[in-house]
């Protein structure tokens, strides 16, 4: 249940940090969350990678379907990715989540004490 | 807390947040930062627009005068309707940066010699710092722009004009957030600066460039050295004897104005000197011109004129045109718009239609500086050692010192070519610049007026402020007038002056005035029932009073004005088909000679095969069409074998073409043209020996051609394409499968073409055609980047709406802009 909330609760405070804050705002809302709820640090760790996997992987989804796909396949075709736009997709949702990751494990290595 | 796990992670998510922010070096070019470029809240997934984008908003701005309603339509054209000038710029300013704000701002940055503040003094191997900021800033466009700019705030039509886009082009980038910025902002990773009017002028001095900036007078200076004044006459003639002017031949001109002094020493100084210019400098595309016409009532089936025109520039995304119509309680106009200046350049308002070609006139020479010594601190000049003033220009250079540019000025303009810029083989030589556009002047002003205008005086009153680039300016009224004005400031020439550089020592070889405008080519009216234009000879040198100094085509005006004469009850879809016709004057004219010239017996089978598709071509350069293919092979290999000996191959310095139509004009006159004969060869030469050799190195690269997989078919082998200004090969759209080419109306090369294709029908409710390839949208993240493309690459067009008031419940409207004083 923890995993669930700190994964959703990462989700959705990065989403709403990102609107006022510059893009590494990730970082901070996997840090606090996994700081608020604890967890043992592998699972904070994949509550975070997965949250920004899901927020920005989600989002970067929803934006290509509204617009068809017309511009992701040219960016694609920009960045080393041989115009794929699944991959693309990939490497947005993988990026997020591998700062958010490493940075929800700060976040309970801040707070778990040495047992 | 565990301290060390706890020091690990943080500095693992802190290196990725760095790592992640920078923007990094992959083989020479720089990435941008990919965290903020993949993030779906700041990226370039924010400029993904969704297809049904709601382009809907309420907008208020206390620099409003009044309420303000725009009505996008289904293309994406925005019909303003303002109560007052002030607001209808200042629309015109939002409008133009909420669509195409980056190109706007990159074009006028290049104008100013800043490309490398953005990208850096070097792209792979080519520097940018000398091939585009140096040469701009040498050839004197900020000294320019700073110049005009004075004069246009200095009048109160333009200033205010100005003033208004200026603050309607800040109101959308001040409310821009980073997020919002173009993708190209954010793969290059910098941000919109405030628009200002000097950027305006700016824009008007890159045409002024890209129109007015070309000429060879390195390349004819260096041609002198080795060839008489007998041969440069033939290879380069002044004004063909075939030439159809624009204004025709039997025009009777008036005693000039100007009466010019040819200097003392011209023959011993000037035409007989002999001293080269080890310079190579880059230019704009000598192709890029227009067609224009007008047809007058009694040639077209309703009685009323019918105005056209397709300007021929690079082709580009975003385009360089941005459709829209402007309207206020006291006039009313449709047409295309440069982004980054006010106004419309190609329109129509409720009572008159205009458009351009360009005039190709010279109005760009070199003087020979002597400077006293190393310093350069003072030049010889009537008989005296001047001081030499100095622009000092610092260029910002990405990730890189500043770089400073010391210009030295001279009476004659910047000494743009001199030890510290472009002289490549450290000849040590000085050659200051004279160009028209340095001197400031104010075209906005006959946009502004164009508007306004109500007839052919009004029209004749706007086009007094065209200065450079000189432009044909065709007119057609609703009362029934149609004229041609070929209109700018020219420098009246004495014959021959400033087709070689010039001596600087004295003022004997300045400019001695310019033409009068009012002695300027023009015809109103004309019997025959039609003007136009096709970057032609504006007037028969043998009548016209001044030196016409220039570069012109030949074919096209005569297509068009042999189509007109021909033509009687003429309707717009009659002016389609005609401006998108592919009929190769140039081979028609040519080819029958050349294969007369042609033996079967001496072909190999594959040759003689390719000399089949020219026997059974139409002279019709269509895309499945495989002979216009073969001829412009053919054409080129000719071409090189009959000058390449006499000119290309005795220099290493910059050499000139001869024109496309030179060696046409010459063997239609006779078939033993002396420069057939290679000059290194013992044995001479005939037409038929150098078609025969001109075939078979045909054959060989037409083989080749196949070989490498690519279809002989027209269309395939020139492959039009529009590209986004970065070459940025997604952004491109390529491989168009259309026909036409140089010399052709359809004048669409690779790269370079009909750029707007108008049609005006003035009729009562006016009726027009017209595209563009592009798209209303610079976003490349939008439907509506491209979606006129294919409209255009099929060569047909979109009915203009011309919107009135009584309309905006039409179903065309789309959306609504509303702006309000708040």
């Amino acid at each position: 249940m923890k995993f669930i909330v700190s994964l959703i609760l990462t989700g959705l405070l990065a989403f709403g940090l990102g609107g006022y804050l510059d893009w590494w705002s990730i970082a901070i809302a996997a840090f606090v969350v996994a700081a608020l709820i604890p967890q043992r640090p592998l699972l904070a760790w994949l509550s975070g990678f997965l949250g920004l996997f899901l927020l920005w992987g989600g989002l970067s989804f929803f934006i290509n379907e509204k617009n068809g796909g017309l511009f992701a396949a040219k960016i694609a075709g920009i960045l080393p990715l041989g115009g794929n736009v699944i991959l693309l997709m990939l490497v947005t949702a993988l990026v997020g989540a591998l700062v958010a990751g490493f940075a929800a494990l700060s976040g309970s290595y801040l707070r778990k004490r040495k047992a | 807390m565990r301290i060390v796990p706890f020091l690990i992670s943080t500095a693992v998510t802190v290196g990725l947040v760095f790592a992640l922010n920078q923007r990094l070096t992959i083989s020479g070019s720089k990435t941008p930062r990919f965290g903020g470029f993949l993030s779906p809240q700041k990226g370039f997934w924010k400029n993904a627009e969704p297809a049904d984008e709601n382009f809907s908003i309420e907008l208020k701005s206390p620099l409003l005068q009044d309420k303000v309603d725009v009505y996008l339509d289904e293309r994406l054209v925005p019909h303003v309707f303002a109560q007052n000038e002030h607001d209808v710029y200042f629309v015109q300013g939002y409008l133009h940066a909420k669509f195409r704000l980056w190109q706007m701002e990159f074009q006028t940055h290049a104008a100013a010699g800043r490309i490398s503040e953005l990208i850096g003094g070097k792209k792979g191997n080519v520097s940018v710092l000398d091939r585009s900021d140096r040469k701009f800033r040498r050839l004197g466009m900020g000294w320019a722009a700073e110049k005009s700019l004075r004069v246009a705030e200095a009048n109160p039509d333009s200033k205010a004009v100005l003033d208004a886009y200026r603050d309607g082009a800040n109101y959308y980038i001040e409310n821009l957030l980073p997020e919002n910025y173009p993708v190209e902002y954010k793969l290059l990773d910098y941000a919109p600066e405030k628009w200002t009017n000097l950027k305006s002028i700016l824009f008007a001095k890159y045409m002024a460039y890209d129109l007015a900036g070309f000429d060879e007078d390195f390349e004819m200076t260096n041609a002198k050295t080795f060839l008489t004044q007998t041969q440069l006459d033939k290879i380069y003639p002044y004004g063909q004897d075939s030439l159809d002017p624009i204004i025709p031949k039997g025009t009777v001109y008036d005693k000039p104005g100007i009466a010019l002094q040819i200097p003392a020493t011209a023959d011993s100084l000037y035409f007989d000197f002999k001293d080269s210019v080890a310079i190579n400098q880059t230019k704009p595309n000598p192709a890029n011109g227009s067609n224009n016409w007008a047809v007058a009532g009694s040639k077209t089936a309703s009685g009323k004129p019918i105005l056209c025109c397709d300007p021929h520039l690079g082709l580009n995304l975003p385009s360089i045109w941005f459709e829209l119509q402007l309207h206020t309680p006291q006039w009313n106009v449709y047409g295309v718009s440069f982004p980054g200046a006010p106004g419309i350049e190609y329109g129509i308002n409720d009572s008159i239609a205009w458009g351009e070609t360009n005039a190709g006139r010279d109005v760009r020479d070199y003087y020979a500086i002597r400077f006293k010594d190393d310093s350069q601190k003072e030049y010889w000049f009537n008989g005296e050692w001047k001081t030499t003033e100095w622009r000092i220009d610092t260029i910002k250079v990405r990730d890189e010192p500043d770089f400073i540019d010391s210009i030295p000025m001279t009476i004659f303009g910047p000494v743009m070519f001199e030890k510290r810029y472009a002289d490549k083989l450290k000849s040590n030589k000085a050659y200051a610049v004279r160009w028209k556009a340095h001197d400031a002047s104010n075209e906005l002003v006959m946009f502004v007026k164009l508007a306004r205008a109500k007839d052919y005086s009004g029209y004749l009153d706007a086009i007094q402020s065209l200065e450079c680039p000189g432009q044909n300016v065709v007119f057609a009224s609703k009362s029934g007038d149609i004229a041609m004005w070929c209109q700018g400031a020219f420098p009246a020439r004495w014959k021959g002056q400033g087709d070689y550089v010039m001596p600087g020592e004295d003022s004997s070889y300045l400019w001695q005035g310019i033409i009068p405008q009012n002695e300027n080519p023009h015809m109103m009216n004309p019997v025959r029932g039609f003007v136009s234009s096709a970057n032609q000879l504006p007037a028969d040198i043998n009548n016209y009073p001044y030196y016409l100094a220039g570069s012109y085509d030949l074919y096209r005006g005569i297509i068009i004005n042999k189509k007109l004469t021909a033509m009687d009850s003429i309707v717009p879809t009659d002016m389609q088909q005609m401006q998108t016709d592919n009929y190769n004057i140039f081979a028609a004219t040519i080819l029958p000679l050349l294969l007369k010239n042609v033996y079967d017996s001496t072909l190999k089978p594959n040759e003689l095969k390719y000399v089949q598709m020219l026997r059974n071509w139409n002279y019709r350069s269509d895309p499945q069409e495989t002979a216009p293919t073969v001829f412009k092979l053919l054409n080129a290999h000719l071409e090189a074998l009959v000058w390449n000996d006499d000119i290309n191959d005795r220099s290493v310095l910059p050499l000139p073409n001869p024109h496309r139509y030179t060696l046409n004009e010459a063997l239609l006159k006779d078939t033993a043209f002396a420069f057939i004969d290679d000059r290194n060869t013992p044995q001479k030469e005939t037409l038929k020996d150098v078609v025969l050799a001109a075939l078979k190195a045909s054959a060989v690269d037409l083989d080749s051609i196949q070989a490498a997989g690519t279809e002989l078919a027209y269309a395939k082998y020139k492959a039009t394409g529009v590209s986004h200004l970065m070459r940025l090969a997604p952004f491109n759209r390529t491989n168009l499968g259309i026909g036409g080419g140089t010399h052709i109306i359809n004048a669409a090369t690779k790269d370079h073409g009909p750029s707007w294709r108008m049609i005006v029908h003035l009729t009562e409710k006016t009726e027009a055609f017209g595209v563009y390839p592009g798209g209303q949208n610079g976003n490349p993240g939008s439907k509506f980047y491209d979606n006129f493309i294919d409209t255009w690459a099929e060569g047909k067009y979109y009915q203009l709406w011309i919107m009135t008031d009584a309309e905006t419940k039409d179903p065309r409207v789309k959306w609504k802009m509303s702006f309000s004083k708040g």
